[in-house]
C-alpha cells in the first residue's frame, strides 16, 4: 500500500481542486499496480498532455469532445469530466503530430491541422511549454544529476538516466499528465539507488567510434539485455551528445533499456564496481565483428529494393550539430526527382538552423527541415513511398513496420547520397 | 448459480496489479510486446516486424506475456485499444515495468504479476484462463469448462 503525506492526502481529498484530486486517484492506482510504497516529488514533467486525434475527441463527444473532456477522461482516466487548471509542475509537451507550417507537404488535412492548432492553444493556455520534441534536453529542459523527473519518450528517458544521471522511469501519457497537476510520481524503479545498478555486462570488442556504430551497438545491447541495465566496457570511444542520443534510442527500441552504464563514460559508472554496485553479475554479451554484421543485417532485413524514394533524418530529433553536417553534405547537390528528403528537429533547434542558413541550404537542395514530429509519430511519409533510407536504428525499427514499407539503415552520408541519387549504396565496411 | 464442474488444470498465484475478474481464451507471447509502434490500437493487432505474434490480435483474449518494451506510448496505445473495444480481457505478465503497470491501470483489466510459477511455462495459447485480480489467482483449463 502506498503511504500518503499530509499534502498528498489533502490533494486526494480535493483541497487543490477536482483535477488534482483525479490526478492523485490515478497516481495511487498506478503506484499500487507497481507495488510502490510512496511518491517522490517532481517539478520536471514531460508528456503529451491532452493532445488527441479527432477520433478520440469524437469518442468523448457526450462529454463535450474538447480538451477538457480528453484531459479528464483519457489523460486522468477519470469517470467524470473536471475543469483542468494551469499545470502546477514545470511541464513540457513532447513531440506532436505535424509540422506547424509544412503540414500540407506532410499530407495533413485542413481538419487535422485545425485540430492540431486547437490542441496547441490549449496546451499553451494550461501553462505547458510547447517544446514539441523528443529531445527536450536540446530544447531548453536539461535536468541535473539526481533530479527526479516524470518523463515520457523512451529515448529522452534513457538519455536523462544514463548520460545526465537524472532519475525517471519511462512514464506514460496518463502518469505524466497526472504528475503535471499533482507534482508526484511513484517512488519506484529509477528513482531509487538500488534499481540503477548494472545487471549484465556487454563487452565491446570492435571499435565503436561513430554515430553509425553507436547506433548499431545500441540496437545490439537492447536486443541482448531487453529491459535490464547493461554495463558496457571495451572499445567504445568518441562519446558525444549525439552518439549517446542515438545509442540510447536504439537500445530503448530493440529492448526496453531505460538506463545504461558505460564504464569511464557515464556519470554513475566511474568503474565497473560502481556500475554494478559490487562485483559483476548477470550475463556477459560480446559485441564482436560477427555480432556487428548480424545487427547490420537485421536493420537492413525489411525488403530487398535499393531504389530509395524517401530519406528521413532526425530520429531522435537532430541536434544543430547534425543539421550542420547534413547541410554540409548536401550543399550544392539536389534531391533526386524520384526521392524526397525530410529532416526533423525541434522548433528551438530550427531557430538556430534558420539563423545559420542550414534551413535554406536544405530547401535549395529540395529537402525540408521540419519540426515537432517525425514520420513514425505523424505516420506521414511522402506519397507513394515504398523504400525509406534512415540513419537511425530506432526509426528503422519502427517506420517500416508502421507504414508497411521497406527500410534501409546506413550512415548519414549514405542516406544523403541515396536522397540525391535515388539509389542505395550503403555497405558495411 | 451453477457449480464449476471442471477443475482447473492448474492454479497460479501472484500479486494483484489491477483488481477484478475476467476469463477467456489465452494468447501467449514468449516475446515482450511494444505498445506504440508495435500494436495497432484500432484492432489490437501486433505489428512489430519479426514478432512471433505479428498479425494476431489480443482483443478480448487473456494476454500472457513476459512484459512490455519499447516506446513510452505503451499505455496510451493500449488505452486507445480499450476505447476501441480491442483491449485484452485480462493480463498476466512476468516483468514489472512502468509501461505495463500504467497500461493495465488505464485499460482497467484484471492483471496479475509476480507469479509463483512461470505463466509462460504453464499457460498455452488457446487455454481457458480466469484471472481473479483481487484474489491474485490465475486458473487455467485446457478447454472452456462446463458450468
Amino acid at each position: 500500500m502506498v503511504t500518503l503525506t499530509d499534502p498528498e492526502k489533502a490533494m486526494l481529498d480535493g483541497a487543490d481542486g477536482a483535477a488534482t484530486q483525479k490526478a492523485m486517484e490515478l497516481l495511487i492506482r498506478y503506484a499500487e499496480a507497481l507495488g510502490a510504497e510512496r511518491f517522490v516529488e517532481t517539478n520536471n514533467v514531460a508528456g503529451v498532455p491532452g493532445s488527441a486525434p479527432a477520433w478520440v475527441k469524437d469518442y468523448y463527444a457526450a462529454d463535450g469532445g474538447d480538451y477538457r473532456a480528453v484531459f479528464s477522461r483519457f489523460d486522468l482516466d477519470s469517470d467524470e469530466v473536471v475543469d483542468v487548471p494551469r499545470m502546477n509542475a514545470f511541464s513540457c509537451h513532447l513531440q506532436g503530430g505535424m509540422d506547424p507550417t509544412l503540414w500540407q507537404e506532410q499530407g495533413m488535412s485542413e481538419d487535422a491541422h485545425a485540430n492540431f492548432q486547437s490542441d496547441e492553444a490549449e496546451v499553451a493556455a494550461h501553462g505547458i511549454q510547447i517544446l514539441k520534441t523528443c529531445t527536450p534536453y536540446l530544447a531548453g529542459n536539461v535536468p541535473v544529476m539526481g533530479e527526479h523527473l516524470a518523463w515520457m519518450e523512451s529515448s529522452a528517458v534513457v538519455f536523462a538516466n544514463s548520460v545526465i544521471g537524472a532519475r525517471t522511469n519511462c512514464e506514460g501519457r496518463e502518469s505524466t499528465s497526472a504528475a503535471m497537476l499533482a507534482k508526484r510520481i511513484p517512488d519506484w524503479g529509477f528513482h531509487t539507488d538500488q534499481f540503477r545498478l548494472g545487471q549484465h555486462h556487454v563487452d565491446v570488442q570492435v571499435p565503436v567510434d561513430s554515430i553509425f556504430e553507436w547506433g548499431m551497438l545500441g540496437y545490439f545491447v537492447g536486443d541482448a539485455v531487453q529491459d535490464t541495465i547493461p554495463v558496457i566496457t571495451g572499445a567504445v570511444s568518441d562519446a558525444s551528445l549525439i552518439r549517446h542520443k542515438h545509442f540510447g534510442a536504439a537500445a530503448a527500441s530493440s529492448g526496453g533499456v531505460e538506463m545504461y552504464h558505460m564504464v569511464g563514460i557515464t556519470p554513475e559508472a566511474r568503474s565497473i564496481e560502481t556500475a554494478f554496485g559490487g562485483a559483476m553479475r548477470g550475463e556477459r554479451f560480446v559485441y564482436d565483428a560477427a555480432a556487428r554484421r548480424r545487427i547490420y543485417e537485421t536493420l537492413n532485413s525489411v525488403g530487398t529494393s535499393e531504389d530509395v524514394d524517401y530519406v528521413m533524418l532526425g530520429c531522435p530529433h537532430y541536434s544543430i550539430e547534425q543539421i550542420a553536417q547534413a547541410a554540409a553534405l548536401i550543399e550544392g547537390r539536389k534531391v533526386h526527382a524520384n526521392c524526397a528528403l525530410w529532416v526533423f528537429t525541434s522548433r528551438a533547434v530550427k531557430a538556430t538552423a534558420d539563423a545559420n542558413g542550414y534551413t535554406q541550404i536544405l530547401r535549395d537542395a529540395g529537402a525540408y527541415l521540419m519540426t515537432d514530429t517525425c514520420s513514425a509519430i505523424s505516420q506521414a511519409v511522402p506519397k507513394g513511398t515504398k523504400v525509406v533510407a534512415l540513419d537511425s536504428a530506432k526509426q528503422v525499427h519502427y517506420l517500416p513496420a508502421m507504414m508497411n514499407i521497406e527500410g534501409l539503415y546506413g550512415t548519414t552520408a549514405e542516406c544523403i547520397d541515396a536522397a540525391c541519387t535515388g539509389k542505395w549504396k550503403g555497405r558495411l565496411s | 448459480m451453477s457449480e464449476v464442474i471442471d477443475k482447473p488444470r492448474v492454479v497460479i498465484r501472484g500479486r494483484k496489479v489491477v483488481g477484478g475478474v475476467a476469463e477467456g481464451e489465452a494468447m501467449v507471447s514468449r516475446e515482450t510486446i511494444s505498445g506504440w509502434g508495435g500494436v495497432n490500437p484500432m484492432t489490437g493487432t501486433i505489428i512489430e516486424s519479426r514478432h512471433e505474434l505479428r498479425g494476431q490480435s489480443f482483443a478480448n483474449k487473456v494476454l500472457v506475456f513476459p512484459g512490455a518494451k519499447g516506446s513510452s506510448g505503451w499505455s496510451g496505445i493500449f488505452h486507445m485499444a480499450r476505447l476501441k473495444g480491442m483491449a485484452p480481457l485480462a493480463m498476466v505478465f512476468n516483468i514489472m515495468t512502468t509501461k505495463a503497470a500504467l497500461g493495465a491501470v488505464v485499460m482497467r483489466v484484471p492483471t496479475i504479476t509476480d507469479c509463483d510459477q512461470d505463466p509462460l511455462d504453464v499457460i498455452q495459447t488457446g487455454d481457458w484462463v480466469r484471472v481473479d485480480g483481487d484474489a491474485g489467482t490465475i486458473s487455467v483449463w485446457s478447454t472452456k469448462p462446463d458450468r
